[in-house]
């Protein structure tokens, strides 16, 4: 599967299927900051996705005020 | 995973309420929490025009979403930073989102108006980045809401953003900040536009999420002027604390707003006069964002 990754921005390759709650853990992401995107629609973390598929990973923590 | 409220697929998960929501559900869920801290906490009614402060990031169009959806009269405040491309991309955002709802918008470009970006004001006066920013927002918010006759200045700031900010003065005991944290700033009986926070109970990722779900385009770029801001550490070590126990956040910083502050009320009323050389409220003889631009304009 294909993964999107911001700060900096880039994509890497996995070998899926995988469990969303799985791929964060293994690239070291914590869930309370980061919500998954699966194609175009935000995905829990149950979800497995296939090899096949494109996922984008966003952090949601801004802000330095 | 299934929706807690109608059994739809879920799209988020939020431990802190343990509980899964489907997009429908979710955001009714955000309304709902918007729409309580405005009444809870007596920000604005109906009558009054709002002037939202928007940044081009998630939560302030977000923020300013809602308010239209929940009915409120608006209109939008940007304040062109002038960090080279971060800040025209953001500005696009904003420009986009305002003309794809007809909403009015007043942009207010630094590099116009004093020929520096923030970026050179901060580094002519030695200040920090983010510190130097956050003065000259909260001036031109004041000030631009006073001119044309809004009540009322709405901000972007989330619970994560609330509660990193109260574990900062809590660290350093910074007793006169603790006192006026809060939601809601009061107009001091219409010196200043009163400041609001209508996100505060909502967590970033549950406004991060609202967003995609609504198809708002935001910059997910970071400011590269936070890198290494105090209060990035402090949201990540909250977070740590989030996923080792949900609510953490929460009961931290609705906790400190349901306790009396007279134990930390030290700050005696402070005076308030025109400043010397803009003539805005303030309690020195001339206010903070005059001392700064002082400093770069020869």
């Amino acid at each position: 599967m294909k993964v999107k990754l911001y700060h900096p921005t880039r994509e890497i390759i996995l070998k899926g299927p995988k469990q969303v709650a799985v791929l964060l853990r293994e690239l070291n992401l914590p869930k309370e900051a980061h919500l998954v995107i699966c194609g175009d629609e935000l995905v829990t973390e149950d979800l497995v996705i296939p090899d096949d598929q494109t996922v984008e990973i966003r952090p949601v923590i801004s802000g330095g005020e | 995973m299934k929706c807690r409220q109608c059994q739809k697929s879920a799209v988020i998960k939020m431990e802190r309420h343990n509980t899964s929501l489907c997009g429908g559900c979710f955001n009714l869920y955000v309304h709902d929490q918007v729409d309580r801290a405005i009444t809870e906490q007596k920000m604005f009614d109906h009558g009054e025009q709002i002037l939202v402060a928007i940044s081009g990031g998630k939560d302030s169009l977000a923020l300013w979403d809602v308010l239209i959806k929940l009915g409120y009269r608006t209109a939008g405040l940007h304040l062109d930073l002038g960090i080279e491309a971060y800040s025209e991309v953001s500005r696009k955002k904003v420009e986009t989102f305002a003309a794809s709802r007809g909403l009015d918008l007043i942009v207010h470009p630094y590099k116009e108006a004093y020929g520096l970006g923030v970026i050179e004001i901060a580094e002519e006066t030695a200040r920090p980045a983010c510190s130097a920013c956050g003065t000259m927002k909260r001036y031109h918010f004041n000030r631009i809401a006073m001119e044309r006759g809004f009540p009322v200045v709405a901000t972007g700031h989330n619970l994560d953003d609330e509660a990193s900010r109260l574990l900062g003065n809590v660290l350093q005991w910074q007793e006169e900040y603790l006192e006026k944290q809060s939601p809601v700033l009061s107009d001091e009986g219409g010196t200043w536009a009163r400041k609001v926070k209508p996100l505060f109970r909502l967590a970033e990722r549950e406004i991060a999420a609202y967003s995609i779900l609504n198809r708002i385009d935001y910059i997910v770029d970071e400011c590269p002027m936070s890198k290494g801001a105090k209060m990035l550490l402090y949201k990540d070590i909250l977070n740590r604390l989030e996923e080792a126990s949900p609510g953490t956040k929460h009961k931290f910083y609705l906790g400190f707003l349901k306790r009396p502050r007279a134990a930390t009320a030290t700050a005696k009323p402070v005076d308030l006069h025109p400043c010397q050389s803009c003539g805005q409220p303030t309690p020195g003889a001339v206010c903070g964002f005059c001392r700064l631009m002082q400093r770069v304009t020869p």
